[in-house]
């Protein structure tokens, strides 16, 4: 009896968060695949019913937005995430350094991590606005970077790094600081100079780190849709729409619950990808 | 100004009177550029937004000066009073405090179940956590708006609360249970030992071990909670349970001419995350590669 009871106690301590997770998260993914079968829109209440496929056939051989907001998507993440590793490790071998102040300069770039996406635009449409922005400074007085087709998308891209870089920084510079100092000193003693210690004793041992934080963050750049809303609206003439947005779009604004399911049910396949990736690696990385 | 304390220690320490080591002066050249240029560029990149906002908070309407002075606070009061900020604020607050204690709470429990016991179905439950990290709240906007439409909380705080501690559940479990194993459990066991129950052993010897993974998982659950503006915008529609994010989108979207407000609301919705940003940042490293990176 007693031995029961103590076997009992770890799965009343997880209960209820499985009770939660099992609610409001792998509940509504089963609902959405329901969902993404019926006509559901709730400003058409009167139409709802079983649709069958009609819903998946409209999204892939009608819908251009679709196939447009996968190519974005796509185009976003690869930018976002290339540019975010480079900056990153940069910013993590600096800060890895022993300098006065550092812990200082530390929060200092750290700091946009913990800034909200709708605040992000808010700051970076006072940046953007012409003539108001900085933009003047720079001898562009007079350019609507976030409405204009060709300015748009590098608009977008440095605004999302100035808030992702430091994410990447962190999860790298923890990395860093598991590699340790006599190596160093090894390589050095053996001659090796600066770049040849990074490529021979950094990398290798950064290896595991930088695979899951590209990773991890891809998946967190496909799904971030805070800042995309808000600073263009997916717009202009919806060039900037990735496919969560597009989702997101179809729930808040037009309610249309059985076409947003369909779609929502393109993004699982793919998120779906990523998560097995994940779980290969992250299991590869325990066995070392 | 802080590339001031960054550029100095290479000058302020320069080797005048060991003549050992002469390369010393090159060396410093090298880490200027190397260390101290970047770090410099890197911070006007990071800090120039920020100034900016607070410059557009400060200053009148109509003047276009880069360094505002005097400075007044009309766009606060504006803000804060006619915009409705004061009710946004306090909806925050009560949203990202109760998340905070939910997610504690229950990341506590179940860090302790996963760090303590071998239990049949512990991997599948790690396994779980890890993979519903990659669900996005954005793409569970409708399944989660029939549910809380089913329980009557839209148009409730309460619908913030539960959305948003289920999702800052996953992460904060498996970081919690880092923070716990890393307490030896022989500790515990003495307490045992000595006559304890299991939970007065915890209350009394874990718990106060515990502190900074009880400041980071609560820190990080609050931030998030705070910033989270999808579930909000979705299933919140009156004004006066608007949070912060919800209100400043909509400052966005209806004052675009009026900067000031855009601006003075933004500062309104950065200090409550920049004062916990600046308690939590010391465990960002180590909290974050523990739970994100090692799973």
């Amino acid at each position: 009896m007693a031995s029961l009871r103590r076997r009992a106690v770890p799965y009343l301590l997880i209960s209820p968060t499985v009770a939660l997770i099992a609610a409001f998260l792998v509940y509504p993914i089963g609902s959405v695949a329901y969902y993404s079968l019926q006509n559901r829109n709730l400003t058409r209440p009167w139409a709802d019913g079983f649709a069958g496929l009609e819903n998946f056939r409209r999204m892939l051989f009608e819908d251009e937005l679709f196939w447009q907001s996968l190519g974005f998507t796509a185009k976003w993440v690869v930018a976002e995430i290339g540019l975010q590793l480079l900056l990153g490790l940069a910013l993590a071998l600096i800060v890895n350094e022993s300098f006065i102040g550092r812990g200082l300069a530390r929060s200092l770039v750290f700091s946009p991590w913990a800034v909200s996406g709708v605040l992000t635009t808010g700051i970076w449409i006072l940046l953007y606005t012409p003539g108001t922005g900085v933009l003047r400074f720079l001898g562009q007085p007079e350019t609507a970077v976030l409405g204009n087709l060709d300015t748009v998308f590098p608009a977008v891209v440095v605004t999302e790094l100035w808030r992702g870089v430091p994410f990447f920084a962190i999860l790298l510079l923890a990395g860093l600081q598991g590699i340790p100092g006599e190596l160093y000193e090894a390589a050095a003693v053996d001659g090796a100079g600066r770049v040849r210690r990074f490529r021979h004793v950094t990398l290798p041992h950064l290896r595991d780190a930088i695979v899951l934080a590209t990773l991890l963050r891809s998946v967190w750049e496909f799904n971030n849709v805070d800042l995309l809303y808000t600073l263009t609206g997916g717009g202009p003439a919806q060039v900037t729409t990735t496919l969560p947005l597009y989702v997101a779009q179809r729930a808040i604004d037009s309610k249309d619950f059985g076409y947003g399911s369909a779609l929502t049910m393109a993004g699982f396949v793919i998120l779906l990808f990523f998560s097995l990736l994940y779980l290969r690696l992250s299991r590869f990385g325990e066995e070392r | 100004m802080s590339t001031d304390v960054a550029i100095r220690p290479g000058r302020a320490h320069a080797p005048q009177n060991r003549s050992r080591r002469r390369p010393r002066p090159k060396r410093d050249r090298g880490r200027v550029l190397r260390l101290y240029v970047p770090l410099g560029l890197y911070l006007v990149f990071t800090l120039i937004p920020f100034y900016w906002m607070v410059v557009f908070a400060v200053r009148p309407s109509g003047s276009t000066t880069p360094v505002p002075w005097p400075i007044t606070f009309e766009h606060f009061e504006t803000v804060w009073n006619d915009i409705g900020y004061a009710v946004f604020f306090r909806n925050s607050v009560i949203v990202g405090v109760w998340s905070l204690l939910a997610t504690t709470v229950l990341a506590v429990m179940g860090g302790y179940a996963l760090s303590r016991f071998r239990f049949r179905g512990r991997s599948l439950f790690m396994v779980v956590l890890l993979c519903t990290q990659f669900i996005p709240g954005a793409m569970l906007l409708i399944p989660l708006f029939t549910i809380f439409k089913t329980l009557g909380l839209i148009n409730n705080l309460g619908s913030l609360i539960v959305a948003d501690t289920v999702f800052n559940l996953p992460l904060s479990v498996i970081l919690m249970s880092g923070f716990i194993s890393a307490v030896p459990f022989t500790v515990e066991e003495a307490a045992m030992v000595d006559g304890c129950t299991r939970l007065r052993a915890f209350l009394a010897v874990v718990l106060p071990q515990l502190r900074p993974g009880l400041i980071a998982v609560g820190s990080f659950a609050f931030i998030h909670t705070w910033n989270n503006f999808l579930f909000a915008l979705m299933f919140v529609s009156r004004q006066d349970s608007f949070t912060i994010p919800v209100g400043l989108s909509y400052t966005i979207g209806e004052y675009s001419a009026d900067f000031g407000a855009l601006a003075a609301g933004g500062v309104v919705a950065a200090v409550p995350v920049v004062c916990v940003f600046a308690v939590v940042q010391r465990y960002l490293v180590t909290g974050i590669s523990a739970g994100a990176v090692k799973g």
